[in-house]
């Protein structure tokens, strides 16, 4: 049986560019759903994108901005996104460099919304 | 306290080869018991003697003591075995400060607040030798260290230039009450660049860019204008991400003009 959250993760795995979409325990980097093309390290993706956004939550916190809401990490070959969920999870999509960032930003902070 | 520590010293006493020792001597430490926290740490030591986080307890009460030399030592044991201990980092930094080598102090603290940039007492303890070592310096760097974006819209409360190990170059970052928060920023941005570096090249997305983060109220843009520096902007909702990311590059143009300009 799909976990309830797979089906989720699969409207942004549908976006152009997206190649997988997790759900990741903030405080712990582990993966509680995922939907990722064959051959995506799904637990690299989580620990590394949990650690990035406790570090990166860091800076906005001293920059006085407020809580984090969305991250976009740009890489020359390939692309990260994260959403800080008030629950203490992210939700986490991974692409390539023409991932189209603001659908899966939708979509995601959608996700966000209801994933309790 | 006084209950919680008694309760320590009892299951320490129960049985001396726990891992309570560390919560014990550090409490004993503390409030200033030293003589008991060194038996503890040491006893601690026979038990367990190859764990770094009882030789750290143990050169910290050294320190208390004022036995510099020997703690000095016993960090240095610590990061031969263990290259990345913040404690000892941190431990190391602080002595080499109170010798006067400012240098070797700033090194061993960057290289604690690479290893752990949450790490607040990392934080707190470079911005006090930093804040040293400007005070020492002349007025003349100031005005050099201002003179990186000079025209920027900003530039004097949301942009910053940054080393990639974490020290202000240009610009300034101010906090709600208009609080020069730069140092601060500066440690944290270094440690979630190397991160990002970090980031890019285990998940195979190739040399990283740049980073945005959107927040409850502003946006944040994080570049690299060359590969030993970082560029933070700062703006409020009010500058969409499209826009952050023009002003951005621009900065980063200026910020690798005084760079050429300013390097031997």
């Amino acid at each position: 049986m799909t976990h309830p959250y797979v089906r989720l993760l699969e409207q942004i795995t549908r976006v152009g560019g997206v190649r997988g979409a997790m759900l990741v325990v903030a405080d712990d980097g582990l993966v509680v759903a995922e939907s990722l093309m064959v051959g995506i390290r799904g637990a690299a993706i989580a620990a590394l994108a949990a650690s990035l956004t406790r570090r990166f939550a860091m800076v906005t916190k001293t920059s006085t901005v407020g809580e984090l809401g969305f991250l976009h990490l740009q890489g020359e070959d390939g692309t990260l996104a994260i959403v800080p969920a008030p629950t203490g999870v992210l939700v986490v999509a991974v692409g390539g460099s023409d991932m189209n960032v603001g659908l899966a930003r939708l979509e995601m902070l959608r996700i966000a919304e209801v994933a309790r | 306290m006084v209950r919680e520590l008694q309760a320590m010293a009892a299951l320490f006493e129960r049985d001396p080869g726990s891992l309570v020792f560390l919560e014990l001597g550090e409490e004993l430490r503390r409030m200033g018991r030293l003589e008991s926290g060194v038996r503890v740490a040491l006893t601690g030591l026979e038990w367990h003697p190859s764990l770094a986080e009882a030789h750290d307890l143990y050169a910290r009460i050294l320190v208390d003591i004022g036995d510099l030399d020997r703690a000095r030592e016993v960090w240095m044991r610590v990061l031969e075995r263990h290259p990345r201990h913040v404690g000892a980092l941190k431990g190391l930094g602080f002595l080499s400060f109170w010798d006067g080598d400012v240098d070797t102090a700033l090194d061993r603290l960057e290289t604690a607040l690479g290893v752990d940039p949450t790490d607040y007492t990392v934080v707190q303890a470079l911005m006090t030798v930093r804040a040293a070592v400007e005070a020492s310096e002349p007025a003349s760097e100031e005005v050099a260290v201002d003179s990186v974006f000079g025209g920027f819209e900003g530039a004097d409360e949301g942009m910053l230039l940054v080393s990639d190990r974490g020290r202000v170059l240009g610009g300034r970052l101010r906090g709600r009450d208009a609080e020069d928060v730069s140092e601060e920023a500066a440690a944290y941005l270094s440690g979630a660049a190397q991160e990002a570096e970090r980031t890019s090249r285990m998940l195979g997305l190739g040399a990283w860019r740049w980073m945005v983060a959107e927040a409850a109220d502003g946006n944040v843009h994080v570049s690299s204008p060359d590969p030993e520096t970082l560029l933070l902007v700062v703006r409020d909702r009010s500058v969409p991400a499209g826009r952050l990311a023009v002003v951005a590059e621009r900065a980063g143009h200026a910020a690798r003009s005084w760079l050429e300009t300013s390097r031997p």
